[in-house]
């Protein structure tokens, strides 16, 4: 019996992470907020080579200004970009704010999040999935924010989403994968679905793990930004990323109540201890 | 000689006193010239290329939105 997923099984070696058509050079996303400065921001995605960058719509305050000072430090990081509809409540306020994304950004990728509430910030799924199919319908390759949970999972492939983006935990809690059972399951059962780990993660040993379970990419953001030195930061990421995805697809070996010994036992000296 | 139009709308959730007809003419006269940004009129998207032909009335209610940091 061959008990690696399938998706392993096709894909051995160290191939580049592809999302809608679209290979990207590593399989770190990072968030571009919270950072002291832009220039501590801009060293943190070069120091961490991110594949992408996520990015927001706000309200502006100064004529314009503010917003096109931001693109500009965008556009000189080099790094693709995928817009988010942070802070919507609604799939009518997703819509309209994945729109106006793809006007302000160029771009028909958009990481689609329906808030339920303020305190845990955990995706509203039925509008996630009622606005994940009409932006599909619309050209939108949409990156849904979600859940662990198979059936919003299969209800967002068949609106057309071809990547999801389950929480390792509530936004900015740092607390790591939460439901490591329930990610695991949801790898084995949409197993050439590309999975990003989306929020939550607090150390690099999370986004480990969750890339030693199968997941294809880590998006963070507060782990990187909040740190004393984040560019040092961004990079551990970037390692702990590479080193999970290495041992995945090398093999963990499964693991066991009892010891085992690792050291031979055939040939061991004063073994007659035990035949008195 | 007819009184200069003036309709009451909010802008990103504050009311403002314009005289602009259209949402183009409203985002001249609230001084954003020629910035890259995005609207929205009573909570739908309008493309730039709509906003000259975009009417405004009283009580509408512009989202004027611009990029910024996320995660």
């Amino acid at each position: 019996m061959n008990a690696l997923p399938p998706n392993r099984q096709a894909n051995t070696g160290p191939a580049p992470l592809t999302l809608y058509g679209e290979t990207l050079p590593s399989r770190l996303m990072l968030g571009t907020a919270l950072y002291p400065s832009p220039t501590v921001l801009a060293d943190s995605v070069r120091a961490s080579a991110a594949g992408l960058v996520t990015v927001s719509l706000r309200r502006e305050q100064a004529r314009g200004r503010t917003g096109e000072r931001f693109l500009e430090l965008v556009r000189d990081i080099g790094v693709r970009v995928l817009p988010n509809t942070a802070g919507c409540h609604t799939a009518k306020e997703a819509i309209t704010t994945a729109k106006m994304a793809r006007e302000l950004f160029e771009t028909d990728w958009i990481k689609l999040e329906v808030i339920a509430n303020d305190d845990t910030l955990q995706p509203e799924v039925f509008g996630l999935v009622e606005a994940a199919g009409l932006l599909a319908r619309d050209g939108f390759k949409v990156f849904p924010y979600t859940t662990e949970d198979l059936s919003v999972a299969e209800r967002l492939l068949r609106a057309g989403c071809e990547v999801l983006m389950p929480w390792g935990s509530p936004i900015g809690s740092g607390r790591g994968l939460n439901n490591v059972y329930g990610l695991r399951l949801l790898r084995a059962h949409v197993p050439g679905v590309p999975l990003v780990v989306d929020a939550g993660l607090g150390a690099p040993s999370h986004a480990c793990a969750a890339m030693e379970l199968g997941y294809d990419a880590c998006l963070l953001n507060t782990a990187v930004a909040k740190s004393a030195h984040p560019p040092q930061m961004a990079a551990a990421f970037a390692q702990a990323i590479e080193a999970g995805r290495s041992a995945y697809l090398a093999g963990l070996m499964a693991p066991r109540d009892m010891a085992e010994p690792s050291t031979p036992v055939a040939g061991t000296p004063f073994l007659d201890r035990t035949a008195k | 000689m007819p009184l200069p139009r003036s309709v009451t709308i909010s802008i990103n959730g504050e009311p403002r006193e314009l005289s602009a007809a259209t949402l183009e003419q409203a985002l001249r006269e609230l001084g954003y010239g020629d910035a890259k940004l995005a609207t929205a009129l009573n909570g739908d998207f309008v493309p730039a290329r709509r906003r000259g032909e975009t009417a405004l009335t009283s009580g509408d209610r512009i989202e004027i939105l611009t990029a910024r940091q996320g995660g």
